[in-house]
């Protein structure tokens, strides 16, 4: 039998195994929002914005592994897609967005809503498709799942032209798929693999070093295998966090610009870095030529492209974190390196993230310390700022996929949209939305879905009334010239919530976050929206200034 | 700063629009250089070869490498540098003939360079010359004291030779 182009489309992502379409409806996608509207296996999201559709659908994929799937129409549907696309791409979520192009024959001709997606993609995603004709629509959504999905993740755009949506074909669906130009490396060579075991055996100041590969590659367990087997002290980046449990004695948290003393001093003096899923950010290494400047490199990632991009490397193993450190872990075991673990430990406790009460004020660190001592199983996507750094210091992750954020690209207004997709995505889990007050307000229009499905999202603001961490770099950097920051003019989150149908609270005591949080575990028939109104010139420390090597960490103003 | 080296890569890609975008654009958004570039059809009409020269430390062209390898287009990438290969350019040159005697000591210097006359006009004539870079640099530097009107190149083609693959 033959069925429309948007029918076939919609079958084919019920093979992949789809649930949930987050999109906005427009012109040139109408066909397939048409073909959704009697459709059982696959749920439509309307959301509010392009973005925020993008950002569900990330946050979906983030929290389950699968691979998540946006909609939206041609021309400024497709243009707004655009953030969250390379949101997604900068952290390698897996993700399939659809977008609607105008009629084939207008194709070219700056018709209305007509962009050159493809075009205005490319540097952001991993992969692109242009379809025409509706016979190639089956081929093109499995390969597009494939490739989203595979070696390492990343979203994947299909652009189709509404006489493809419309015309009919045979559905055929291919039941496995073979692209002879992408063939993934997923198996570590042997021989690294016994160099890397080697040096392990050698190492007398070893650290893990664990990213969001480990977290994408589902190999925690593998992690925390080789961790506990070889007693080697572990640093989990702010993309991996949960991957090894950061209450365990051989954590040091996370590392960086923002990370603990104890995880950057090591690596100043560190004779191994055995890096897996991580790619030597410039916000965890600082200073290149004063990064690990003692240790030889161990890199095990999924991406060629990824070794030796940022760090010479002493042993490059390309492969997928699963199966190398399942190999690894058969050629290690235990370490003979107790004088660098008491160093370890001696930073750890000299050094904790730590913070002074001011007055009566609230302080952002206090907000997110009561949050973990009430929401520690939750899963917590957290915004971009200092609210996001203060949250991956002080909430303590035990999980993988418990914590959600945007990373790579650090896009404000990631996180109520991708809770959305989150809490979809795991209906049974608390998700805890831990934002600021410049990145809430950049997607805020994303609460009216969550209203629409009763979605008992716990949506937390702290508020210091600035976009904070642009301030705190005028103050220190910029001789407190407080440019384009001051966010005093906002207005009453609590109120606003109300006014979306939310329940809104507004928290400006300390001794009212507790009960703020708990009557918020009550609310469970819809969102729940706390304006932590904290102070409002807090900065986050540690800090490791933008050029400076890591041995080089301001631990506080004091 | 690492010594910088030029290298040739032999790339197939499938032969589908917009693969050129891809690569070049990844060139662009990298700050890669790209030197030459070649572009068609190969026997198997389902595959392009590009032929790229570039430059960069050994850093970069192992970037270079496995960014290449990491489109998803890409069939195969290979660093011709890394073995003995063949490679080959052509360059068309118009140029002005305003009187015979000229016009034959033109020719007699194509005929050194082993150049073919395509065109001939009374007061221009077009060449065409094949060779390799230091061939065609040294033709081209003789034929400009002579007043190049046009100069049109292939850019570089190249592969290995004999049996490796």
């Amino acid at each position: 039998m033959e069925l429309s182009g948007a029918q076939i489309l919609i079958d084919g992502l019920k093979r992949e195994g789809v649930e949930y379409i987050f999109g906005v409806n427009g012109g040139a996608a109408m066909p397939i929002f048409d073909a959704l509207y009697s459709e059982q296996d696959i749920k439509l999201i309307p959301m509010r914005h392009e973005q925020g559709a993008s950002h569900a659908a990330d946050g979906y994929a983030r929290a389950t592994g699968d691979v998540g799937v946006v909609l939206a129409t041609s021309g400024p549907g497709a243009t707004n897609l655009v953030t969250g696309i390379a949101t997604a791409y900068m952290d390698s979520i897996p993700m399939v967005a659809i977008t609607g192009q105008v009629f084939t024959h207008y194709i070219g001709s700056d018709a209305f809503q007509e962009c050159d997606v493809i075009g205005v993609t490319r540097p952001v995603c991993k992969h692109s498709y242009l379809i025409k004709d509706t016979d190639e629509i089956a081929d093109v959504v499995a390969e597009a799942f494939h490739i989203a999905k595979t070696g390492k993740p990343g979203p994947v755009i299909i652009d189709i032209a509404k006489d493809a949506q419309i015309r009919e074909a045979l559905f055929q669906y291919p039941e496995t798929v073979d692209i002879r130009s992408y063939k993934p490396q997923v198996h570590g060579d042997p021989v690294q693999i016994e160099k890397a075991a080697a040096l392990i055996k050698e190492a007398k100041r070893p650290m893990l070093y664990a990213g969001g590969g480990v977290v994408l590659a589902n190999a925690s367990e593998e992690l925390r295998q080789l961790t506990l087997n070889t007693q080697i002290p572990i640093t989990v980046t702010l993309m991996g966090l949960g991957a090894f449990p950061e209450t365990h004695p051989l954590a040091m948290e996370m590392p960086g610009m923002h990370g603990s003393c104890c995880a950057n001093y090591a690596f100043t003096d560190a004779d191994l870095v055995i890096a897996v899923g991580a790619r030597f950010d410039d916000r965890v290494t600082g200073d290149l030529s004063k990064f690990a400047p003692n240790a030889k490199k161990i890199h095990i990632d999924i991406d060629a492209s990824c070794i030796g991009k940022n760090v010479p490397v002493d042993v490059p193993i390309v492969g997928d974190a699963k199966n190398v450190l399942t190999e690894l872990n058969k050629q290690v075991g235990a370490t003979d390196i107790d004088p660098w673990r008491a160093q370890i430990q001696e930073w750890k406790q000299k050094y904790p993230f730590e913070y002074e009460q001011k007055g009566d004020k609230v302080m952002p660190q206090f907000v997110i310390e009561q949050i973990y001592k009430h929401y520690s199983d939750a899963i917590v996507v957290a915004d971009v700022g200092q609210h996001q750094m203060w949250a991956a210091q002080y909430f303590k992750f035990t999980e993988p996929r418990q914590w959600l954020n945007s990373g790579g690209l650090g896009t404000m207004g990631f996180s109520l949209p991708g809770a959305i997709g989150a809490q979809l995505g795991c209906p049974d889990k608390t998700v805890v939305n831990i934002n600021g007050d410049g990145s809430y307000i950049m997607t805020i229009q994303e609460l009216v879905p969550a209203v629409t499905m009763k979605l008992p999202l716990k949506v937390f603001i702290i508020n210091n009334m600035y976009l904070g961490m642009v301030r705190q770099w005028q103050e220190l950097f910029h001789g407190k010239r407080y440019s384009a920051v001051d966010y005093h003019d906002n207005p009453d989150f609590a109120l606003l919530a109300e006014a979306f149908g939310a329940t809104g609270l507004r928290v400006e005591h300390p001794e009212d976050v507790e009960p703020a949080l708990q009557k918020a575990k009550g609310i469970n028939d819809g969102p729940v929206v706390i304006d932590f109104i904290v102070d409002e010139e807090e900065n986050v420390f540690p800090m490791v200034p933008a050029g400076a090597g890591l041995g080089d960490v301001i631990r506080g103003l004091s | 700063m690492n010594p910088e080296e030029r290298h040739i890569f032999s790339v197939l890609v499938e032969n589908r629009f917009g693969v050129l975008a891809r690569v070049a654009g990844l060139f662009s958004g990298r700050g890669f250089n790209i030197d030459s570039l070649n572009v068609a059809e190969t026997h198997d009409k389902s595959i392009s070869h590009i032929t790229l020269v570039t430059h960069g430390d050994a850093q970069i062209i192992e970037q270079i490498y496995h960014h290449l390898n990491r489109l998803i287009d890409v069939i195969e990438v290979t660093d011709l540098s890394t073995g003995t290969h063949v490679e080959r350019e052509l360059v068309i040159i118009k140029i002005a003939t305003d009187d015979p005697q000229k016009r034959t000591e033109i020719l007699q210097v194509a005929e050194v360079f082993r150049g073919r006359v395509i065109d001939m006009k009374p007061t221009s004539l077009v060449l065409e010359i094949t060779g390799d870079e230091g061939k065609l640099k040294a033709a081209i530097d003789i034929f400009n004291t002579y007043g190049i009107l046009e100069l049109s190149r292939t850019g570089k083609i190249a592969m290995l030779r004999g049996s490796e693959k």
